[in-house]
Parts: C-alpha cells; sequence; structure tokens
C-alpha cells in the first residue's frame, strides 16, 4: 500500500481575475522508502501540491481531491486536530531558504526541543539528549555547544542541517524536501543531498524531493513527476525518463541543458510557461510543442500509462499516434 | 585588433575595511586577493566559485563601481587603478557595462521599456535627437528578440528571461567592448535559460563584446566559456582554458567542485570527492593556503606557505601539491 496516495489533486486561487488553478488534477503515489522527485518549472504547482498535503496553504486556496491519504488514513476529512498530529510527525517538510525559515528569536536547540515538545512524552532530559543527537545525525560539529547558537550565527548549509534535525526528530514516515539545496553552494549542496539520502536509507523514511535542478533528479530520485504548467506531463523511473523521455516536454527539457547540449547551440524550447490569463485550448503545451498536430489544439489529452500526451514519444524519440478509440475520430 | 586584450588585470586586489567597535580592532577582509587575467574582443572569460570567493567584487571593480585597493586595471589601454581625468572615466565607462543577475531587481518598475533603453543614450549621447534615440532603442529590441510592441511596456508586465533581454538590450546601447554577466541566468529556468545563452552567443559574434562571466554553475560556464578562473576565497586558484580545466582539472579545488556538480545522467554513479567542511571566514582565513583545511593532499608546507599561481601543463595553478606533483592523477570528469 502506498504510504502517499493522491488522485485528481486539484488546487484553485480566488484573484481579481477569476479562480486560478495552480495544481490541476495531480496523481501521485509514494511507496515507503522510496525517493519521488517533483521536477518542474516555475509555476508548474509542484511545491503548491506538496504544500496543500501539508495542510500548509492559506484559507484562500480551495483543495479538492477524490482522494488524499496518508498511511491510509484521509487527510480531506481529518479534523484540523488530526492533520496536526500527522504533519510534524509522520509527515515533515524542509523549504529552499533554511535562513528565512528557522525563527530568528528563538536559539536553534530551543526551536527542536518545540518539536519534540509538541509530538513526544519525552522528559526534558531525553529531549535535550535526543536534540544533541540529531544535531549530530544531520553532521554539525560540537553538537552540545551548537544548541545555543541563534540561527543567524549559522551558515546556509549549518542552518538546512538544523532543518533537517528538526524535521527527522519525530522520525517521519515521510519526508517532503522543497528545493532543500537551491539556495546552497554547489559542495554544500552535494554535502546536504548525500545527508538527505543517507538518512533515507537509515530511517526508511520516504523521501519527496521538489526540485528544478535534472542533475539533482538524477542523481538522487528512482522515480520523476514532471509537471507543466500545474499538470503532471510524465511520470516514470528515473532511468527510463533520462534515456527515453515520453513526453515532448520532457524531452525538450532534457535537450536544453547545457551539459547535455551537442554542438555550439542549445535547443531551446520556445515561448514561455502559460499564465492565469493566456492558457491554451487543448494540451497546455502544444504551442511550444514541436511534436504538435492540429488534434493538440482541440483537445486536452488524458495522462495515460505516465504520460499526459496525445502522440507520446517512443524509443527513438519520434511520436507515435495513440490507439484510434482513445483519440475520438 | 581583435586579439589585443580590452582588459587586464595585474595582482588586482580589493579590500574592505571592518570598522572597530569600543572593544574591537578594526579589521581588514581581503574581497579579492591577487587577480590577473586579460579580457579579448568576442571572447568568454568566466569566473566560478562558491559564494564569498570574490566573483561580484570582481565584477564591481571591473565596471569601475569601485576602485581596486591594489594592482593594476588596463581597460582600453587606460590604467583606471591610478586616478583619471573626468572625459577618460567617462569615455571608459561606456566601454564597459553589466548585466545583473536578478532581473526583477534591476529594471526599474515605474519606466518603460523604452525610456530604460533610451536612459544611456540621454546621458551619454546628448547629440542625439529623440527619433534617433528611439530608432536605436527599437533596432537593438528586435535584435535581443523583442517585440516593437513591447516598447511602451513596464517591466512586470514580463517573464524573468523577456526582463533579462531587456537588461542585455540596455547594456549594449552604448556599443561597449566589455559585457561583464552577473550570473545572468541563474534566476532563469531551463528552457529560458537556454534561449538566453543562445542570445548571449549571438550577440557575442555580432557585436565582438567581450564577455566576462560570472557563475556558479558549471555546467553553464562550460558551454560558453573560453576561459575559466576558478576562485576560493578571494584567491585565484585555477586558471585554464575550458577544455583544460574540464577535461583535466589540476587543482583539488577545481576537483572537488566539478565532482560535486550533479549530473543530468542517472546511469552514471561517481565516487564523489567529499569536501568537508565550510568555506572559512574571510576575516579570519587560514594560514597559508587558504583551502588546506578542506584540502585531502594538505601538508606542512601547505599549511605554512601561500602558493602562488605556476604555469604547469596548459594550467596556471595556485597549488604546493600540483608544483610538487604529489597529486594522484584522477579521472574525475
Amino acid at each position: 500500500m502506498p504510504l502517499l496516495s493522491l488522485r485528481d489533486l486539484t488546487v484553485e486561487f480566488a484573484t481579481a481575475h477569476g479562480s486560478f488553478r495552480a495544481v490541476d488534477r495531480i496523481s501521485l503515489d509514494i511507496d515507503p522508502g522510496e525517493i519521488v522527485a517533483i521536477v518542474g518549472e516555475s509555476g508548474s504547482g509542484k511545491s503548491v501540491s506538496m504544500l496543500a498535503v501539508m495542510g500548509l496553504l492559506p484559507w484562500t486556496a480551495k483543495v479538492t481531491a477524490t482522494k488524499m491519504e496518508f498511511a491510509g488514513r484521509d487527510l480531506l476529512s481529518a479534523s484540523p486536530k488530526d492533520k496536526r498530529d500527522i504533519v510534524g510527525r509522520e509527515m515533515a517538510m524542509i523549504f529552499q531558504e533554511p535562513m528565512t525559515s528557522l525563527n530568528p528569536c528563538f536559539t536553534v536547540g530551543f526551536q527542536i526541543d518545540e518539536v519534540l515538545r509538541r509530538h513526544t512524552t519525552l522528559t526534558r532530559a531525553e529531549r535535550r539528549t535526543r536534540a544533541v543527537e540529531l544535531m549530530g545525525m544531520v553532521g554539525i560539529p560540537s553538537p552540545e555547544a551548537r544548541l545555543k547558537v541563534f540561527p543567524h550565527q549559522l551558515s546556509g548549509g549549518m542552518s538546512q542541517r538544523v532543518m533537517i534535525a528538526m524535521m527527522i526528530a519525530c522520525r517521519p514516515r515521510l519526508l517532503i524536501a522543497d528545493e532543500p539545496t537551491t539556495a546552497l553552494d554547489v559542495t554544500i549542496q552535494a554535502q546536504i543531498l548525500e545527508l538527505l539520502v543517507d538518512l533515507q536509507k537509515e530511517t526508511g523514511m520516504a523521501l519527496a524531493l521538489i526540485t528544478h535542478d535534472m542533475g539533482v533528479v538524477a542523481e538522487t530520485a528512482q522515480r520523476v513527476q514532471v509537471q507543466y504548467a500545474g499538470q503532471q506531463v510524465e511520470t516514470r523511473p528515473v532511468i527510463d525518463l533520462f534515456r527515453a523521455p515520453r513526453h515532448p516536454y520532457t524531452q525538450a527539457m532534457l535537450a536544453a541543458l547545457p551539459e547535455r547540449a551537442v554542438g555550439g547551440r542549445l535547443p531551446s524550447i520556445p515561448g514561455v510557461v502559460p499564465g492565469q490569463l493566456d492558457r491554451p485550448q487543448g494540451c497546455l503545451f502544444h504551442p511550444r510543442c514541436a511534436h504538435a498536430q492540429a488534434l493538440c489544439s482541440e483537445r486536452e489529452p488524458d495522462f495515460l500509462d505516465g504520460v499526459r500526451c496525445h502522440f507520446p514519444l517512443d524509443e527513438t524519440g519520434r511520436p507515435i499516434t495513440r490507439a484510434v478509440e482513445e483519440i475520438g475520430a | 585588433m581583435i586579439d589585443s586584450p580590452v582588459l587586464e588585470a595585474q595582482g588586482l586586489e580589493r579590500h574592505y575595511d571592518i570598522g572597530g567597535g569600543l572593544f574591537r580592532k578594526p579589521s581588514v577582509v581581503k574581497a579579492v586577493g591577487g587577480a590577473s587575467f586579460t579580457l579579448t574582443a568576442g571572447r568568454t572569460l568566466a569566473v566560478v566559485g562558491e559564494s564569498g570567493c570574490g566573483k561580484s567584487t570582481l565584477a564591481r571593480m571591473v565596471t569601475m563601481i569601485e576602485p581596486p585597493s591594489a594592482g593594476m586595471l588596463k581597460i582600453d589601454g587606460v590604467d583606471v587603478s591610478q586616478p583619471v581625468d573626468r572625459d577618460a572615466a567617462k569615455r571608459l565607462r561606456q566601454t564597459v557595462q553589466i548585466v545583473f543577475q536578478d532581473p526583477y531587481g534591476s529594471l526599474n518598475p515605474r519606466q518603460r521599456v523604452g525610456t530604460i533603453l533610451e536612459e544611456p543614450l540621454v546621458i551619454n549621447r546628448p547629440e542625439m535627437s529623440a527619433a534617433e534615440r528611439q530608432d536605436a532603442a527599437r533596432r537593438m529590441m528586435a535584435r535581443v528578440g523583442l517585440r516593437p510592441e513591447h516598447y511602451a511596456r513596464y517591466p512586470h508586465m514580463f517573464s524573468g528571461g523577456q526582463r533579462q533581454r531587456i537588461a542585455i538590450a540596455r547594456a549594449l546601447m552604448l556599443n561597449p567592448r566589455i559585457l561583464v554577466l552577473d550570473e545572468p541566468v541563474s534566476a532563469l529556468d531551463v528552457s529560458i535559460q537556454a534561449q538566453v545563452l543562445n542570445l548571449l552567443a549571438d550577440l557575442q559574434q555580432e557585436f565582438q563584446v567581450a564577455y566576462l562571466f560570472i557563475s556558479h554553475d558549471l555546467s553553464v560556464v562550460r558551454h560558453i566559456a573560453d576561459e575559466v578562473l576558478v576562485m576560493y576565497l578571494g584567491k585565484p586558484v585555477e586558471m585554464a582554458s575550458r577544455d583544460q580545466l574540464f577535461s583535466a582539472p589540476s587543482h583539488p579545488y577545481t576537483r572537488a567542485l566539478l565532482s560535486a556538480t550533479p549530473v543530468a545522467d542517472p546511469t552514471r554513479r561517481r565516487d564523489r570527492i567529499r569536501l568537508t567542511g565550510e568555506l572559512p571566514s574571510p576575516l579570519n582565513p587560514p594560514s597559508g593556503c587558504y583551502f588546506h583545511p578542506r584540502c585531502r593532499f594538505a601538508d606542512d608546507r601547505c599549511r605554512a606557505e601561500e602558493p602562488l599561481l605556476i604555469p604547469a601543463a596548459g594550467h596556471r595553478t595556485a597549488c604546493h601539491a600540483v608544483e610538487e606533483n604529489r597529486l594522484p592523477v584522477e579521472e574525475v570528469v
């Protein structure tokens, strides 16, 4: 049974120009102990969908789904109190900017202690021992002394380690990491990713890694969900996705990476991601797609066999036509 | 004249005084300590390093926003590290232009695109008429891939990639010979990043501008640079041509940096060079080689004596271990 199971998760925001769909019918299963990467450019809804799972969106957001379950419990109908017991204990999230996600007014030790106070029945002394142990686990030198420092006294990499320590304090079954290394230098990024993967192996927790960096995806994830303009366009095991992407967007995005480019010019994707007011008819990607045909601008493709496309690509990267009855000629 | 350098830097340094308090002694931070390089028309020099390595300070010196504390900086044959007269300074400032990292913060939100592009002309080309200025702005817009109707729009109506196009157009309005690009694509999405990188390559071909490309992203640098300068804590540690640097990095820090960069290929499992520890504070840098506390090959000499950039096999490397030939030959990339 999957640990987290989402079906048709949709998040809408009421704006001055009408309602805006930031996340559009996303389905995702995460198994226990699995590392899933959610990739996409800005505006693809990758953070919003996970914030919806955590219940951290503001009241202006309207979250709907046909199914949203964590370890067999329904998150949609759960009372706020039940949700608070799950969030932070069984399901935890770390954010992109470690410097701003810690409270500058309290010491690091106090903030780790707060999590343990809320979610465990440990005594004061036990909590302190656990906090020191956690700081050691995430590779902070002289953890005992570091409990007394304030966030501004730490570097970005150290702050992110503290965030990770807080989030694994209750041994969560699912850790959601939202661009955990984007604000960090590349040598520190390597350290933090290694730490996350090691912790994942050690504790057996599942890891949902939100990122825009295909290099990070390739090196850490087992399965990848590619999102575009709020929709999932492709969900595949990582090796297959990089070897032979099936959605034209995935193909174009991989080709646009400077390190994969052959020759002087980068194959770029023309145009920009559609915004709230200029959503195209039919497939959202068709105005930028190299393989678009007439059907693509008329009908929206369904998400089938892990790809949302009328003409998914075959092993050689050429589009194939799906079965006739599906197209509904 | 294509091969003559448009910019020459020799032992460029920039220090900042950190004011002492009541109980604290004033101290000096060496943000950049001894960078030497040349820029040639139509070529790209990339400066790579982590935060705090002095890349942005270097950009501020090259654009004459800040004077160097020591060393020589020659732009177009004129030494600007010495006081220069007003007219010469004005002329030289036009030869160097800069594009900043954040396309959201570097454009005035209350000016239309046309006004933004014409402002450099209003200030520096008083002889031009309004019609000529508009004409020049429109031609440049077409050149960077903006549509004519964008002329009267405000920056907030554009996406990040298009704003970066506006910033590039503005920097090119005065036909500079040097363009400093301070992380120009790091705030952009992959598909847009590719568009902007292609545009930069085209513009360089057309205008024969020299690029000083500052970046922390090695895959971008590998794509765009002709030569690469790697910096660590304000010191240049290695300088080489792009191909040499990426095929055979010599300095241990360069090796670690290359090894730490994730590669978009899941079938490739590598043994990563682990760099332990973090960047030391530039206020209190380590003795000897700045990199020795994080280096696997450090010995007593590294802890005591500062290495100099020494030419070896096409590279210039500041490392005792490389000089003494005691680094293992590794296949990193």
